[in-house]
C-alpha cells in the first residue's frame, strides 16, 4: 500500500529524515514512534505531500508522490497534528466544504457528514466557529475531516494529543474500527497508546528507523527480565528476603520504602516463570500478604534503548 | 475547476461572515463619497471623472487589506497544511483565492452604483466613460488584488503582507508622476508600468487592447508570483 524507500528530508543542513525505508500492508495500523524531533512529522508531511523529499521515493498504490500528488491526496485523509482548521468558520460550514471539495456529491455529502457526526460525536458543537472549540473537540472535528470520503490511507499526527481519558479510547476505538480494512499511519510519543493502538511500531530517532517489527515482537525484546512485587503487612525484612532468595530464577530483590508496610521488588529472568513457587514460600510462612502482582509488560524499556544516546 | 469554485465560495463567504467586508465597503464609501463629493457640486459636471481618478490611490490601500488574510492567515494557524493536503493543486488555490479577491472587489464596485444613479436623476450623463470607467475599475482591482495574493503569500504576518502589497500596488499608481525621475531614454519603457495612465485610458471609455494587456499581464506576473512563492515553501 505505502512503499517509503531511502526517504530523506533535509532544512538546509539539518537532516530530519535519513534515508528511511519501510513498507505498509493493506489492513495495518502502524504507529510511528520517537522523541520530539525525531522526524515523525516530516515523515508523515512527506508521505501525504505536504513535503518534498530531498531525496528518496514514496509509492502509495503504485502512485509516485513526484508525478502523481494529486491521485495520492485523494487517497489518503490526513489530519495534522493539533488539527489546525478554519477557525473562523461553523463546524457545519467546515465539513460540508471538505465534502465538496472532496468530491461528495450533495445527496452524499449530507448523509457521509451525518454519518460522521455519529461516529466523532459532534453534534452538540455542529453550529459553533470552530475557533470556540476546546483543543479535544477541535480534534474530533478534525478525526471527521480526515475520514470525510472514507480514503483508503488513514495519516493521523499525534491523533490523541489533548483528549481527555475517555475522548482518548473512543478515538482508539475509531481508529481500531477503521484499521480492519483501511491503512492507518499514526505518530504519537506516547508509548501507552502506540501499545494500545497498533499492530505494528516504527521507532525513528533522529530520522533513522531504529526498530520496525509487530507490537507484540517488540514487547517481547523489551522483556529479558520482569518484575514482581510483593508486599506484607507484618513480616521481618531479613527473613522474607532469606526464604525468598532461595527461589530459582531471581536476579535481584529491592526493598521499596512504603510507610509502615514491607514492598519488596523481585527482577526476575523471563525464561523463569516464578510466580507459584514464590507464592508456595509465601504461603509455608505466616506473613500477611498484602499484595502480590507482575509488572505489565511495556515498551518504556526498549524505547529508551533506542533512543537515547549512550 | 469544480476546486476552484469550492475555494472561492470559502473564501468569499469568509469575508462576508466576518466583519472585515462590511468595514472595508463602509470605508471605501466613506473616502470616496468625501472625496467625490466634496468637489462634485462646486465643479457642476455631470460626470464621474473625479471618481475614477481617486480609484488608484484608494485601490492601493484597499485592496492589499482585503487580500492580506488570504495566504497569511493560512500560513499563521496552519491551515495551509491542511488545505495543501486536500485533492487540489497550487493553482486551484491561487485562482480560487483570487477569483474571490476579484468578486470582493466587484462588490465593492457594486455598492457604488448609487453614484452614476443619482448623478443621471441631476444632469445629462454620458454613460460610455461609466462603464468604462467601472471596467477600468474592476480590471485594476484584479491587477491589484493578484500583487495583494502575492504578497500574502510571501509571509504569515499580514501586516507585513498588506504593507507590501500597498507599497507595490503604490508604486505603480504613482510612476506616472515620478517620470521626471527617469532619463529620456527610458522613460517611455518606464511609463508602460504606470497603473493610472492605462486606468486612465480604459475610464475614458476608450478600450485599447494594449491597456487590457497591461492589467492581464499583471495579474499573471502576480499569480504566478504567489505560485513560486508556494512552491518555495515545501
Amino acid at each position: 500500500m505505502i512503499h517509503v524507500e531511502n526517504l530523506s528530508k533535509y532544512y538546509g543542513d539539518f537532516c530530519a529524515v535519513d534515508q528511511i525505508s519501510f513498507d505498509i500492508e493493506r489492513g495495518e495500523i502502524v504507529g510511528l514512534l520517537g522523541p520530539n524531533g525525531a522526524g515523525k512529522t516530516t515523515t508523515l508531511r512527506m508521505i501525504t505531500g505536504y513535503f518534498k523529499p530531498t531525496s528518496g521515493s514514496i509509492l502509495i498504490k503504485d502512485h509516485s508522490i513526484k508525478d502523481e500528488a494529486l491521485q495520492i491526496k485523494r487517497l489518503i485523509g490526513y489530519l495534522p497534528e493539533s488539527a489546525p482548521l478554519y477557525h473562523n468558520m461553523l463546524v457545519y460550514d467546515y465539513l460540508q466544504f471538505i465534502a465538496g471539495i472532496r468530491g461528495l456529491g450533495q445527496e452524499k455529502s449530507r448523509s457521509r457528514i451525518r454519518e460522521l457526526v455519529d461516529l466523532c460525536s459532534l453534534d452538540q458543537i455542529m453550529h459553533k466557529t470552530i475557533s470556540q472549540l476546546s483543543k479535544g473537540l477541535k480534534q474530533r472535528v478534525g478525526l471527521a475531516h480526515a475520514m470525510m470520503d472514507d480514503p483508503e490511507i488513514l495519516v493521523l499526527d499525534e491523533p490523541t494529543s489533548g483528549l481527555d481519558p475517555n475522548q482518548i479510547v473512543e478515538i482508539r476505538d475509531i481508529i481500531k474500527e477503521i484499521g480492519k480494512e483501511k491503512t492507518v499511519v499514526l505518530s504519537t510519543h506516547i508509548l501507552s497508546e502506540a501499545e494500545a493502538t497498533c499492530n505494528r511500531l516504527v521507532i525513528i530517532n533522529k530520522g533513522k528507523i531504529v526498530a520496525d517489527d509487530t507490537t507484540r515482537a517488540l514487547k517481547q525484546r523489551a522483556n529479558e527480565e520482569y518484575t514482581l512485587h510483593v508486599s506484607f503487612n507484618k513480616a521481618d525484612l531479613a527473613e522474607v528476603e532469606r526464604e525468598i532468595a532461595l527461589v530459582n530464577g531471581i536476579k535481584n530483590i529491592r526493598q521499596i520504602e512504603t510507610g509502615g508496610m514491607l514492598h519488596l521488588k523481585l527482577t526476575c529472568f523471563s525464561d523463569h516463570d516464578i510466580r507459584s513457587e514464590v507464592y508456595a514460600t509465601i504461603k509455608r510462612s505466616d506473613w500477611e500478604l498484602t499484595e502480590f502482582y507482575r509488572e505489565t509488560e511495556s515498551l518504556e524499556n526498549i524505547f529508551r534503548e533506542l533512543t537515547t544516546e549512550v | 475547476m469544480v476546486q476552484i469554485i469550492h475555494i472561492a465560495k470559502k473564501e468569499l463567504k469568509d469575508y462576508f461572515i466576518s466583519p472585515i467586508a462590511y468595514i472595508v465597503i463602509a470605508l471605501f464609501l466613506l473616502l470616496t463619497g468625501w472625496f467625490f463629493f466634496a468637489t462634485f457640486f462646486l465643479v457642476g459636471q455631470a460626470n464621474m471623472r473625479t471618481f475614477f481618478a481617486l480609484l488608484p490611490a484608494i485601490f492601493s490601500f484597499v485592496i492589499p487589506a482585503v487580500t492580506m488574510r488570504l495566504f497569511s492567515e493560512e500560513l499563521n494557524i496552519g491551515s495551509y497544511e491542511t488545505l495543501l493536503t486536500l485533492p487540489v493543486t497550487f493553482n486551484d488555490i491561487i485562482i480560487g483565492k483570487f477569483l474571490a479577491g476579484v468578486l470582493f472587489v466587484a462588490a465593492i464596485l457594486f455598492s457604488t452604483f448609487s453614484y452614476p444613479i443619482i448623478i443621471a436623476t441631476l444632469g445629462d450623463l454620458d454613460w460610455g466613460p461609466v462603464i468604462g470607467g467601472y471596467l477600468g475599475a474592476l480590471l485594476l482591482g484584479g491587477a491589484f488584488t493578484a500583487i495583494g495574493l502575492f504578497a500574502s503569500s510571501l509571509t504569515r504576518n499580514q501586516i507585513i503582507a498588506f504593507i507590501v502589497g500597498t507599497l507595490i500596488c503604490l508604486a505603480l499608481t504613482l510612476l506616472n508622476t515620478m517620470l521626471f525621475l527617469f532619463p529620456d531614454g527610458i522613460v517611455k519603457a518606464i511609463a508602460y508600468f504606470g497603473a493610472t495612465t492605462h486606468f486612465e485610458n480604459i475610464a475614458k471609455g476608450i478600450l485599447d487592447s494594449r491597456d487590457i494587456l497591461y492589467f492581464c499581464s499583471i495579474m499573471v506576473v502576480g499569480l504566478f508570483g504567489a505560485n513560486l512563492a508556494m512552491q518555495e515553501k515545501n
